[in-house]
């Protein structure tokens, strides 16, 4: 109860920051990621908002002994550079700019222009069910 | 306020966002101890891998998603926004799913969350998949393809 509560908190709030801060206009993503163009640099000043904060909430965790609502931190801890790494990250760059939506803003249009943003979310699963798809034949 | 030399840039709202979307990582990452990255509570909670959280709370962050643009909707009156094609969203939306699998996250997990944990993974995945994301829609503008 105490995780589905947390969740879906954190889950509004996120959705309504990128809302707020235009993430969910493709038109904008695109005009930050055209650089050599008509740069728009608003979303530079949504990132840098989430990561200020989230530099402050690094802070805190050390001073934590256990997170609030659960009863241990789950946190990456893996440093290692694979080709694996950058290779999707290059991909879903490619895709992010394709069509100016990420896997947020993607979920949260879904209120937005359900038609579009349900075609690009069903796309975006069934991506993610070939890497399972794979890596299940693979292990 | 708009930025000198930037008329359509929207900087104030931008800032407001970006807090919003630090509050909710920070909520999730103070709360549970887990990380917020969408691509991975987007999979677990579809039943793809991802986050370790439990499913029911993958689902209430992903359903939290469109209630929180909801919110900003009705409070502001409507969201101005432009989509691609089907077939371009299709296309997109496969690139941004296998990818971020293989990359381990998103604009969230990576560029949110480990950028300020100054992780070197999160980081080399952020300046990647930005590179990526200048040069596709470089390419797209210098060939004239127009999908918004």
């Amino acid at each position: 109860m105490r995780t589905a509560l947390t969740s879906i908190v954190s889950g509004v709030l996120f959705g309504a920051g990128l809302a707020l801060g235009g993430m969910t206009d493709p038109a904008r993503v695109r005009g930050f990621l055209d650089i050599f163009g008509d740069w728009d640099p608003t979303l530079a000043f949504v990132m840098g908002g989430a990561v200020i904060v989230m530099a402050i909430a690094w802070r805190i965790v050390p001073r934590l002994p256990e997170p609030v609502f659960a009863g241990e931190f789950h946190l990456p801890t893996k440093s290692d550079l694979t080709p694996r790494l950058i290779g999707g990250a290059a991909l879903f760059g490619i895709g992010w700019g394709i069509a100016g939506l990420c896997p947020g803003p993607g979920i949260a249009a879904l209120v937005i222009e359900p038609a579009a943003a349900a075609i690009f979310v069903v796309a975006m699963l069934t991506g993610m069910a070939v890497v399972r798809l794979f890596e299940g034949a693979a292990s | 306020m708009s930025l000198p030399g930037f008329p359509e840039a929207a900087p104030l709202a931008g800032l407001a966002g970006g807090v919003l979307i630090g509050l909710a990582a920070a909520v999730m990452l103070l709360g549970l101890g887990r990380i917020a990255g969408v691509s991975g509570l987007a999979a677990k909670a579809v039943g793809l891998g991802g986050s370790g959280i439990a499913r029911s709370g993958a689902w209430m962050f992903v359903v939290g998603l469109p209630l929180g643009a909801l919110i900003v909707m009705l409070a502001s009156g409507g969201i101005e926004a432009s989509f691609a094609s089907p077939v371009t969203l299709a296309i997109a939306g496969l690139a941004v799913g296998i990818g971020t699998r293989l990359g381990s996250g998103c604009t969230s997990g990576h560029g949110v969350c480990g950028v300020s944990r100054l992780s070197g993974r999160s980081i080399v995945a952020t300046l990647t998949f930005m590179a990526t994301g200048i040069v596709t829609v470089a390419i797209m503008n210098a060939l004239g393809l127009e999908v918004l």
